[in-house]
């Protein structure tokens, strides 16, 4: 649905985008993560077509941007971010509003009132609906925002930072919305909070410096980075011979001391990559007479993955 | 030029929503209504001077003297008030982000940019339409001329035409309203102003030319009844260009993102 080939935008020397590719399939929501000023808000405004790139190619639904403009606008729905919260004209109402974007979007006269109806809907707003939206608050703003992104049924949501400024319960509201758009329409939504992505998102893209670091599904990403097991091990038992018998399983890589609680000691226990040694780390304890109060997993989260990655990327 | 109707609708009524519009009306009816009453008198101690000296009364011209000037001092007026009507038009969707969306809108570009021109031209119109209870007064007095005054008012209208062009070009600049409609009182005022300079030039081409750029000179002819093709030509070319460069800087988007 979405097709981006080494795309680049110089705004003079600086790069914000460069040479960025990536795909995203129809019906897919795909999370574009990274830190501020990675070039997240620049891609999106090249693929809505606000800004033309500087080289590269980006399609949607096969209409090249920079050739069918407005046949490409024509499927997009876009909520920007906007520099004093989502851009809307302060002085008409919700539903006046909503109808000139309908209007403007060319939606055809006899279908403007159901598309502004349902857009109303889906995000919530049909109690506001004839307040003036500048002095709505800011998370109605910003379901005013989605609403018109919504208004004309376009294909393809395009969300920069959809949830920011919003309070715990409109977030939660905002991503139940976006996560019932997945199958019907293909949204790219920006972010920099991590758990929305792996909440929402079916495919994330890591991007830093303009550039494309990582792509894959959450637990795709989450097992490319892991460099060994680590395991969280909990053992009532005296300490120094609980050490040493640990040390003796074959494939134990690195054992350290985590904590230590009068006969209780937490270990974490790395071992090697491919091999789950949870049976015989748990063997290995019961056979001595201790006590297994505990054998856990760890796995690194989203959140290390972009630190590690973003970090990466910076230090090269 | 899709997009033209849905904007020139929005923006005409984001003029009237807010107090704008009326301000803007009100002072101008104020004004040129002060013009207007202050001619009538003056025509009316005129014509009764006039009554003692026929050859005095031969020359009077209803329409003319109450009107011509009123004409003139309206392209006065609008060189002010032209500034207050454009500078808001794209300055505002920069300042609140709004023009993000909008252009990410299946519209064309000549499509907003018509479309708020016409809103601009379309206030100025209401304007005009109001005024028009001079004339029609007058009618009830004396005998008045339709021809010139039809002239007089498409000289008016395609004066502000060039104005609210000029401006839009400078609100499309900047985000910043202040200084989008000090460059449109500034520039037009010196295009204005120009035309006066004309009489101490020597050099006979220079002359011509500064005198056919201010934008004052043309509207005497129209104030005065004739149509000029000159003078229509030199309006609308006006109004083309400058269109022309408000379409350039929406595409040069770089310069505030």
């Amino acid at each position: 649905m979405i097709q981006v080939d080494n795309l680049s935008k110089y705004f003079g020397h600086v790069g914000a985008v460069k040479d960025l590719s990536f795909s995203v399939n129809k019906g897919e929501v795909v999370g574009f993560l990274g830190p501020n000023g990675a070039g997240k808000t620049t891609t999106m405004r090249i693929l809505t077509g606000f800004l033309p790139a500087t080289e590269g190619k980006a399609q949607v639904a096969g209409l090249d941007l920079s050739k069918y403009p407005l046949e490409a606008r024509r499927l997009i729905g876009y909520l920007p971010e906007g520099i004093q919260g989502v851009p809307l004209y302060h002085e008409m109402t919700v539903t006046q509003y909503l109808s000139f974007v309908a209007e403007a979007k060319g939606v055809k006269k006899e279908k403007r009132k159901a598309t502004v109806d349902s857009a109303l809907e889906s995000c919530g707003l049909v109690g506001v609906r004839n307040r003036i939206s500048g002095k709505l608050s800011k998370g109605f703003r910003q379901r005013v925002g989605l609403a018109q992104a919504l208004v004309g049924d376009p294909e393809v949501l395009i969300l920069d930072e959809p949830t920011i400024g919003l309070d715990p319960e409109q977030i939660i509201e905002i991503r139940e919305l976006i996560r019932k758009m997945a199958g019907q329409r293909t949204v790219i939504l920006s972010t920099h909070i991590l758990p929305e992505v792996s909440m929402t998102c079916q495919r994330v893209l890591i991007i830093n410096e303009g550039r494309l670091v990582a792509m894959g599904t959450p637990e795709e990403l989450m097992s490319q980075t892991k460099e060994a097991n680590k395991l969280n091990l909990t053992v009532e038992g005296p300490p120094e011979e609980v050490r040493q018998c640990l040390n003796g399983v074959p494939g134990v890589v690195r054992l350290s001391l985590q904590g230590e609680q009068g006969n209780q000691t937490t270990f974490l226990v790395e071992t090697d990559t491919q091999l789950d040694k949870r049976r015989e780390l748990a063997a290995a304890v019961v056979n001595n007479g201790w006590g297994l109060l505990e054998l856990k997993q760890v796995s690194a989260n989203l959140e290390e993955i972009f630190v590690k990655l973003v970090k990466h990327e910076g230090g090269e | 030029m899709t997009g033209l109707i849905p904007i020139f609708k929005r923006e005409l009524r984001a003029y009237f929503r807010s107090p704008v519009a009326y301000v803007v009306i009100a002072m101008f009816l104020l004004i040129t209504g002060y013009f207007y009453y202050n001619n009538l008198a003056l025509f009316s101690i005129i014509s009764m001077q006039a009554i003692q000296n026929p050859s005095l009364a031969q020359e009077l011209n209803f329409t003319e003297m109450v009107l011509n000037s009123v004409f003139r001092n309206m392209g006065v007026i609008f060189l002010f008030l032209a500034p207050l009507l454009t500078m808001r038009l794209f300055s505002e969707e920069k300042r609140t982000g709004t023009i993000e969306l909008l252009l990410t809108w299946p519209v064309k570009d000549l499509g907003v940019a018509l479309g708020k021109f016409g809103a601009a031209l379309g206030l100025v119109v209401v304007m005009l339409a109001l005024t028009g209870t001079y004339p029609a007064l007058m009618s009830g007095l004396g005998q008045v001329e339709l021809g010139a005054i039809f002239s007089g008012y498409l000289g008016i209208f395609l004066m502000s035409a060039s104005l609210i062009a000029l401006g839009m070009w400078f609100s499309s600049l900047t985000e910043n309203q202040i200084i989008a409609g000090t460059l449109t009182l500034v520039i037009s005022l010196l295009l204005w102003v120009i035309g006066w300079a004309g009489t101490f030039i020597k050099h006979d081409l220079m002359r011509a030319v500064i005198s056919e750029i201010a934008i004052a000179g043309h509207l005497d002819n129209f104030a005065k009844g004739v149509i000029d093709t000159r003078d229509v030509i030199y309006y609308l070319s006006f109004t083309a260009f400058f269109i022309f460069l408000t379409l350039r800087s929406l595409e040069s988007r770089l310069r505030r993102v």
